[in-house]
């Protein structure tokens, strides 16, 4: 599960992470208001203004009109995601710039052309920075611990600098049994060559940084930049926080930071069902029981010479019930234009899914293609389901025969 | 011969009496599964056979701790059914009773809990499959784990798997080539789990009667690139792979929590790449992974003599399968 960053901010100002003052807003009036009386009144020599979207690069990220498609400029330059402003009325250029970044689209490295639409925006602080590093915490799968890498270049993507120069990434594990300890902190922070305040303020910075991702059941915390200020403080400048969703059912108050309009509507609909489902941009929509079947099935399309339009795992469970809302979630995607369904029969029964299969068409109108490939457990009686049903289904015998079938349907389409 | 489970193998069930656990241990005593007893805290000293519509062909003695039924049944394997919250813990009572296999099917256990088990099985003598996982089977043998058995041949190819139902489909493809198993292994789809690849693929490189392996890896994390590395310096048996979600978006967890690619790391691409270069005989569709395997088995049999004795020699030498730790 992702989260905002001023969500994830508030998170560690409970643990102790330094972060900077910073107010949450919905409209370009509360931005404006927000800015000029939390802010500027109370002495703000510099506040930034910050797109709040799940998609990471929004720094260099450049807004676009969600209707023309075209870049939003601002000052004759393009509008970015996060704004410094320094001169001039600062409050009405809060204002300004929230008003154009509202319900907008920031295009950024992650989140394609598509973009993603602004329906929040940070009012933060400025600061002095003297230098920008890189803190983050993710699990290391082949320990099986957590680990802690820093890094002096800060600010830029981590990826880059893991494939450029890895000697630049300094990591520190963290012992399940001992948890991480006090040595760790000052390795790391004798490493990034911090001194004086700067060394003294790390050290509680990491280990609280540290704290916060165990606690709050993260799969990844990121600082990025992590930056020293002119007068020897270490603040977080920006926080990216995941959770681990198999975690989520400790923390009942995360589904108050739960953010719909960042996921896809079809994908919502889908989680009320228990149902795992990710839209894709294909032409094929695919209904699987497993993860791992499931991916294959969308490789399978694509070597076929279709695009793959979902990713969906009805799981083990699948009743008839199940597999009819699978079916009809599936079909919402007005891009699909044929369906394979791959069912390998284990703890599933075939002739279940099968009568879920039945069940769906009734219900939803279809005419597109429906190849058909049940396997394994009572196979057979489901093929004589479909058979009787007097549906019209293209029945694949194997894996193999599926990916033909999708072949000359999707050769006919184009 | 095989890995890890045999007819011998005297398994525990904890979580016995729950409707997943009834179940499967139904499949398993049908399918030849020495069951020698189940733990449900609270119900211990009973006598379990089954619930509703599903009848045991015997009962089962339930035992209210790990420990206990270890000293009663001499249970030296043990499959775990309990729920998400409570599955750590229950790893953790097997590990704390010396148990040497544990499986754990168990979906949804948080990475938090499973960082402390991995720190405790390190200290134990304790080898875990999964969680999140199929199972473990050695077809004709004994099952533990939720597989449907029927699909399954004995025979003589190693099968190690992140998936479930993929496994499945990977299986009937042998077997419809007339490939039978050696023994099956789904080591889940999870960030963290107990037996990774590359352990698996040493037990069957010392395994004398597994005689070619099956590899099945999916995006996500670099598990597959160690054990390709491994195959390339260790490994003289024919080895066949595919690997799962080409087609995946980045930053996506495609069902399993382990299955992500996350900064640009852990694409399927790669992993191919790094079968390939281990000389691995690489299946590019997932409709060809048995065709594969029979493919890698002929070319390595036409590869001379002199390597196939060298092959007979190393395998004869090492039967005891050790642990990795």
């Amino acid at each position: 599960m992702k989260i905002h960053e001023y969500q994830a901010k508030e998170l560690l100002r409970k643990f102790n992470v330094p972060v900077l003052r910073s107010q949450v807003v919905f409209s370009a009036e509360e931005a404006g208001k927000v800015a000029y009386e939390k802010f500027v009144q109370q002495g703000s020599k510099a506040i930034v203004v910050k797109a709040q979207v799940h998609a990471g690069g929004r720094g260099k990220g450049i807004m676009h009109d969600i209707k023309t498609n075209k870049e939003i400029m601002f000052n004759e330059k393009p509008l970015r995601g996060v704004n410094v402003l320094v001169k001039g009325d600062l409050a009405h250029q809060a204002y300004e710039i929230a008003e154009k970044m509202l319900n907008n689209k920031l295009v950024t490295i992650q989140t394609g052309a598509a973009g993603s639409v602004v329906r929040r925006m940070l009012i933060e602080d400025g600061c002095s920075i003297a230098k920008e590093f890189y803190a983050g915490i993710v699990l290391d799968r082949q320990t099986g611990m957590n680990t802690i890498m820093v890094s002096t270049e800060g600010g830029v993507e981590i990826e880059k600098v893991a494939e450029e120069t890895p000697e630049k990434i300094l990591k520190e594990s963290v012992n399940p049994k001992t948890g991480f300890q006090a040595f760790q902190a000052r390795r790391l922070a004798f490493g990034l060559g911090l001194s004086g305040d700067a060394f003294k303020n790390f050290q509680p910075f990491i280990t609280n940084l540290v704290k916060a991702y165990e606690e709050l059941d993260c799969s990844l915390l990121e600082i990025n930049p992590l930056v020293l200020t002119t007068d020897g403080q270490m603040i977080a400048l920006d926080a990216k926080m995941n959770f681990d969703d198999n975690a989520l059912y400790r923390h009942p108050d995360y589904e108050a930071l739960r953010d719909i309009s960042e996921e896809d509507p079809l994908e919502v609909e889908a989680s009320k069902f228990d149902l795992n489902y990710i839209k894709l941009d294909g032409n094929v929509g695919c209904m699987v029981n497993g993860a791992g079947l499931a991916m294959s099935t969308m490789d399978l399309i694509k070597l076929s010479g279709g695009e793959p339009a979902n990713f969906l795992d009805v799981g083990g469970g699948a009743n008839p019930t199940r597999i009819a809302n699978a079916f009809r979630i599936m079909m919402s995607d007005p891009n699909v234009k044929a369906v394979l369904i791959n069912i390998f029969g284990g703890i599933v029964r075939c002739d279940k899914v099968a009568d879920g299969i039945v069940q769906a068409l009734k219900e939803v109108k279809v005419n597109i293609p429906v190849i058909v490939r049940l396997d394994g457990t009572n196979a057979e009686e489901g093929a004589e389901t479909l058979k009787k049903s007097g549906m019209q289904f293209k029945v694949a015998l194997n894996f193999a025969d599926a990916a033909q079938k999708v072949t000359e349907i999707v050769g006919k389409a184009s | 011969m095989s890995i890890l489970v045999n007819k011998k193998t005297r398994l525990l069930v904890q979580g016995l009496t729950g409707s997943e656990g009834t179940f499967h241990t139904s499949q398993m005593i049908e399918y030849g599964t020495k069951v020698v007893g189940g733990v449900t805290p609270g119900k211990g000293g009973t006598e379990y056979s089954g619930k509703g519509e599903i009848k045991f062909k015997k009962s089962v003695p339930v035992f209210n701790t790990v420990k206990e039924a270890v000293e009663k049944t001499k249970a030296n394997a043990t499959v775990i059914f309990v729920p998400p919250p409570f599955a750590a813990d229950a790893i953790m009572e097997a590990i704390d009773a010396g148990i040497e296999l544990i499986v754990c099917i168990t979906e949804g256990v948080p990475t938090r809990d499973m960082v402390k088990v991995k720190a405790a099985l390190n200290d134990s003598n304790s080898r875990l499959v999964g969680p999140n996982c199929p199972g473990v089977i050695t077809p004709g043998e004994a099952k533990i784990g939720i597989m449907p058995g029927f699909i399954h041949k004995p025979g003589k190819v190693g099968l190690v798997s992140r998936s479930g139902t993929l496994t499945y489909e990977a299986v009937k493809q042998l077997s419809d080539l007339n490939l039978g198993q050696s023994t099956c292994l789904g080591i889940g789809g999870d960030p963290i789990i107990g037996t990774q690849f590359i352990d698996a693929i040493k037990l069957f490189n010392e395994d004398p009667d597994t005689e070619a392996i099956l590899m099945i890896g999916e995006i996500g994390g670099n598990a597959e690139e160690t054990a390709a590395d491994y195959i390339k310096k260790y490994v003289k048996k024919p080895v066949a792979g595919f690997i799962a979600g080409r087609t995946a978006p980045p930053g996506r967890r495609m069902g399993h929590a382990g299955a992500i690619i996350a900064g640009g790391k852990g694409t399927a691409e790669e992993k191919f790449k790094a079968l390939k270069e281990a000389g691995i005989f690489v299946a590019e569709s997932p409709a060809f992974m048995g065709s594969t395997m029979l493919e890698a088995i002929k070319s390595f049999k036409g590869k001379g003599k002199t390597e196939k004795t060298e092959v007979k020699k190393k395998a004869t030498k090492k039967t005891t399968t050790k642990k990795n730790s």
